[in-house]
Formats: C-alpha cells, structure tokens, sequence
C-alpha cells in the first residue's frame, strides 16, 4: 500500500512538475538582445497583447553570441522554441538563403515600401524580405560643439583622419576628465571589427580579394591598424581595449568624450536630456574618410525574423507586423517622446515634423544610412557584400579572431604589425578549412 | 561592489572603492524582469535535482562501499570519467531527446540533467563516507536481524549523517550555479538565475552594473542558504578526517 501511494505521489510530482514551464497555444516565445530599443519594445508588448486577446509574449533576453547559437540548435533540431528571433543585417540573407527563416509578406497598410531601401535590401535575399527591421544605424562622427569650438577647430562632413586626429589632440584634456576620442575596442566582429572595418575600407583596405584570399597584409591594413591605435592610445580614455558601445555611451553622457565616431543610434541617447550632461553641446559630422569615401560608415539593422520551425507563424507575422509598424513608432513617441523612437527604418518618421523638431541628429542619421552601399563598400573590388562584414557564414569567427588580435595590439601587448601577421594566419586557415580555395 | 555603483563608476579606470552607493541597478533588474520565476525553478531544480540524486545514490553508494566487486573501481572511474566531457559535446542528442520527451523549457528536463551530470560527485563523496563506517558495526546490526534496507535507514544513514547532508549542499551548490543547460534547454519559462544573468549581456559592450545586480541577486539566496548550512558542510567535509 505505502509502495503504492509511492508511485502515484511519484508520478503527480512529476506531472506537476512537467507542467511547469510548458507553453500554452496562443504563446509566442521572442528571443531577443539586451538594448534599449529592445527592452522598451518588451515593456510595450502589453499594449500588442491588450490589441490581440488570445497572444500572449513571452520574452527570452540572451546575449547576442548564445541568441544565434541557441537559436542555430533550435533551427537545425526542428525544435520550434522561438515563433521571433532578433537577428541582424548579417544573418538574414544568409539564413534566408539556407530556409531557415519563413519569408515576410505583409499587407498593404503596413507599407512595406516606407521602408529605407539599404534595410529593405540587406535583410532581403534574391528579392525575399526574410526579416523587418526594428531599428537601423549607420555610423558617424558625434562630436562636443563646444569643446572643438573652444579649441578653435572646425568640424565638416568626411573630414580627414588626419583632421579627426588633430581635433583629437586639441582637446584631449585629461586633467579636466575629457578624453579627445572615445572607439570601440572590444575585440568582436560587431564590437572593435565593426568600427576598425570602416576605417580600412576608407584606408583602402579590404576584408578579401576577388579570389577571397585575406587582404589583412595588405598596407592599408597597416596603415588604418597604426593610425587607430596610436589615435586611441594617445587621445582616447583609458581602458579603451574592453570598451564597446554601452561602455563608451555611460563615458559620452557624462561629458567625458571630445568626439565619437559610432552608431547612428547612439544620437538618440546622447542628445536625450535625462541621459545626458552633454545633451544640448552634440553635433554630428559624417565619417571620417582617408582615401576613399567608400565604406567609411557602416550599415546595420536590428530586425524581427520567424524561424522555420515556429509554431506559431501568424502570431508572430502579427507580432512583427506591430512592432516594425509606423504606429508603433507613434506609440514609442506618445511614450517618451519623439526623440526616443527606433530610426533607421521607415521614410516616414524623418518626414514626421515632430521627429525633425526633437531630434536634432535627424538628417545627419538620415544622410550617413543612405549614403552606406553594401554592394559597393570599398576602393578595390571584392567578391562579398556588407560595409562593416563580409556576409559570409565564416565570417563571424574570422572576424572574431582578427578583433581579439587587433585589442591586443591596443592593450600594447603585441605590435601592430604582428596583430596583423597573426590575424592574417587566422583568416586564411578559416578560409582554407572553408574550401574557399587550396 | 559594481552592483552599488552607476555605470560610469563601474567602467571607471582605476577603478572606484570610494563612492556613493546606489540601488538604481537593483530597482531597475526587478523592474525588467519577473525575478520570482527565476529563483523559484532555480530552488526547484537544485532542491529536485538534488533529492533524486541522493535517492538513487545513496543505495548505489551503499552497496559499492559495503558489497564491493572487483568492478567496483573500474565503475566509480567510469563514472567519474563522464564528467571530463565538454557539455557542448553531447549539447544536440541531448537537445534532440529532451525535445523528442516534449520537455523543452520544462524545470523537468532540468532536473534530470542536473541529477546526471551531479551524480558522479555524489556518487564519489557518499561511497568516500560510507567506507569510513566500520564493518563491524554492520555485521553485529545483521547479527541482531536488520534487513538490508534496515541497516541503511537505521545505521548506515545515520552514522553518515553529515556525509549525506554535505554532499547534498554541495550538490544544491553545483546545479544553482549551472549554467550551460539552464540557459540552452529554457526559453520563456523554465530559465533558472543563471539565465537571469546571462540575459542581462549586451550585443555592444556590457551594463557593468546592472549585469553586477543581477549576479548579486541570483547569488544572494544560495550564499545565505551556505551561511545558515555552514555547520553541516564544515562537519561533513571533515567527517573521518580525524580517528
């Protein structure tokens, strides 16, 4: 009898334990990565599910590296985890491709064609939308008016390296907490990578040439690799080597940045004044250039796309729908006002008068994003397509390692020149292993 | 320390031992996230994990120690060998069984994972303390009639008291602090504090201090656990240091 009751406790424990956790019909699960956009589209989610009774959100923050290898598993195993997934400019074509993700098709009211043509184009492979952009960013020079102004320098559009270094160096202060320029250091292929690639590009570098051979001996690699880090060494606060974009906008709003060259996004933050000290003292300058013009500021988005194996396609199609929808733009505004909005996405909101009227970065944003060509991001040709990657599956290990060496060359514990022989070996053993030639 | 700072404090180089402290981080994490559902599947999947460990190795543990074959060593390695395989290595058939049970984002498949990769140390540690018990104690028990299951339940448990309670701090330890499995069989549901935390990682750069608070308040209830245990740890880790 005691043996009896043993089993059946056994068994409702289990049952009962099984029951946690287990996802309900009218659920979508949305796996997502911890920035402020995203995090305030959680915090809106309500609104969607008071719209839409019956669908339930259910949110999973992770960070972006695990986001695309749990999210890899589930595609591969079939293991329909995620009905939403936010992924990048860099994935979307190549797991459109592969039919990993469920094509977009939307109805007329949500018009699609306000959608920036660069986003509409990154996030498409062979004319297939396969993920709708929740926010874009290009890159530019964000820079304290008052301090070049006080240094007596000037700052226009695609200034010069040199001149970037010049103003740099005029007013570097750091007995007072100013540092001349704030970069990203943090080894990675969307942290150091994204920003060090840009420089090349306008150095005259390339990722690969037109037989995908590694172009990181070339010396336009050298000659960006030395002006970056002699600028951040010299000018920049210390610490740089583990600074990324969260870190360095924590520095920017406390006024501790002469200049920042970086996200588009970032304007929205540090012309906010309840972020920043420095709200009303930011102007924006497109990015510098050295030899070419080509691929000196990039283009990324951040965007909604529904795996194969969702479960639940047309909640998640509506989902996707409200979030990259004018209207939750307006709504965003109605929330924190118009400065806060996700940009980069729709025509629409730099056509808005009351967006123009609070966000003073508008058309310096605006400029920087359609001026970005993926297809055409460098002086000499190249086999691949992206401004700050190259989108092919191995680059993102690639690109990893070649970051970690270029950190260490700004940490100082490697020259440059043998960063730069390491992260050349890296590359071609990746790209040998990879068949792209013997 | 980081957790009290603002994020400008926590990136400062050097860095800041003198400052004002502040609870924004902590206020913003409950604010962000349902804190609650975290820590209750985390205490579910150590407390669970951990019991169903014991109740399979004890006896096991028992029988080794008491019983011994001349597998008995080859087996307790063998055991023990299994944990010196990266977790990643068996990541897909295990994704692809729990997912073939339906038990994916489910605190069940959790503490069924946790049992496993926990039950070599338990394993180890209990066969450890029950060699220290004199067999003679055992014979003279079987000499007065105790039945096998008698002689574990009366005598061997508790003259290993400290052994058992020990190990299955250890073991309450080991499967809070797991990592790995929590953050890549959950999703929206079963996430333990671990999950929490790596939730709380940025694609650009961290929030140095709001990821701190988050750490602060998914280790915060184990370490008070540890705390009030202490005495039990302590006593079982020395059990037979001293005869």
């Amino acid at each position: 009898m005691r043996m009896k009751q043993l089993k059946l406790s056994t068994i409702a424990l289990a049952l009962g334990l099984g029951s946690i956790g287990a996802a309900q019909a009218g659920d979508i699960t949305i796996a997502t990565v911890n920035n402020g956009h995203m995090v305030e589209m959680q915090k809106l989610s309500d609104k969607f599910e008071a719209a839409n009774p019956g669908i339930n959100v259910k949110w999973v923050v992770l960070e972006e590296g695990t986001l695309r290898q749990r999210v890899t598993t589930d595609i591969s195993t079939k293991g329909g985890q995620f009905d939403i997934m936010t992924i990048g400019m860099y994935e979307a074509p190549i797991w459109g491709e592969k039919g990993w993700l469920k094509e977009l098709k939307f109805g007329s009211a949500y018009d699609v064609n306000d959608i920036l043509p660069a986003m509409r184009g990154g996030l498409s492979h062979e004319g297939k939308l396969y993920a709708a952009p929740f926010y874009g960013e290009s890159s530019m020079i964000m820079y304290r008016k008052d301090l070049v102004a006080d240094a007596g320098m000037t700052m226009g559009d695609n200034p010069s390296w040199g001149h970037i270094r010049d103003i740099a160096a005029a007013v570097h202060n750091p007995d007072k907490g100013v540092y001349g320029i704030c970069l990203r250091g943090k080894p990675g292929w969307g942290d150091n990578m994204a920003f060090l690639t840009t420089m090349v590009n306008s150095f005259g570098g390339r990722w690969f040439d037109e037989g995908w051979k590694p172009q990181l001996d070339s010396p336009a690699w050298s000659h960006a690799v030395n002006f970056y880090v002699d600028l951040l060494t010299n000018y920049g606060p210390p610490g740089s080597s583990s600074n990324s974009f969260n870190e360095i906008l924590a520095l920017y709003n406390e006024g501790k940045c002469g200049m920042w060259i970086d996200a588009t996004i970032a304007a929205s933050f540090i012309t906010d004044p309840k972020q920043s000290k420095v709200a009303d003292k930011i102007a924006f300058a497109q990015s510098p250039i050295a030899v070419t013009k080509r691929g000196a500021n990039w283009l990324w988005a951040w965007s909604l796309a529904i795996p194969a194996g969702s479960k639940n396609t047309a909640d998640a199609q509506k989902f996707i729908e409200w979030a990259t929808s004018k209207e939750y733009i307006e709504l965003v505004a109605a929330t924190n006002g118009w400065g806060s909005v996700p940009t980069g996405t729709r025509a629409s909101t730099y056509k808005n008068a009351n967006f123009q009227n609070a966000a003073v970065f508008a058309d310096a944003e605006l400029k920087a994003i359609l001026s970005a060509q993926p297809e055409n991001s460098t002086l000499e040709p190249t086999p691949y397509v992206g401004v700050q990657f190259a989108a092919i599956p191995e680059f993102q290990a690639i690109g990893t390692a070649v970051g970690q060496q270029m950190t260490a060359a700004l940490a100082g514990q490697i020259s440059v020149e043998e960063a730069l022989e390491k992260a050349q070996k890296a590359a071609d053993r990746e790209m040998r292993k990879a068949r792209y030639y013997k | 320390m980081t957790s009290f700072k603002t994020e400008l404090q926590a990136i400062a180089v050097p860095p800041m031992f003198a400052f004002e402290p502040t609870l924004e981080n902590f206020s913003i994490v409950q604010e962000r996230s349902d804190y609650m559902k975290y820590a209750i599947n985390s205490v579910i999947t150590s407390f669970g994990a951990t019991f169903l460990a014991l109740v399979i190795a004890v006896p096991s543990a028992y029988s080794m120690a008491f019983f011994p074959t001349k597998r008995t060593k080859d087996i307790l390695l063998w055991m023990l060998s299994t944990k010196m395989l990266p977790a990643v290595g068996v990541l897909m058939p295990i994704y692809l069984l729990t997912k073939g049970a339906g038990l994916l984002d489910n605190v069940l498949s959790l503490i069924i994972i946790f049992t496993m990769i926990n039950l070599p140390i338990i394993m180890w540690m209990l066969f450890t303390y029950f060699k220290e018990i004199p067999k003679e104690i055992l014979e003279a028990c079987r000499m007065d009639g105790a039945t096998t299951l008698g002689e574990l339940r009366h005598v061997v448990m508790p003259l290993s008291w400290g052994g058992i309670t020990s190990t299955g701090l250890l073991s309450i330890v080991l499967c809070w602090n797991e990592a790995f499995w929590s953050i890549n069989l959950t999703s929206a549901d079963a996430g333990t504090l671990t999950a929490l935390i790596a939730s709380y990682s940025s694609p650009e750069g961290l929030f140095w201090a709001k990821l701190s608070a988050a750490s602060t308040l998914a280790c915060a209830p184990i370490v008070v656990f540890g705390w009030f245990c202490q005495k039990q740890l302590v006593q079982g880790l020395t059990f037979g240091a001293v005869k």
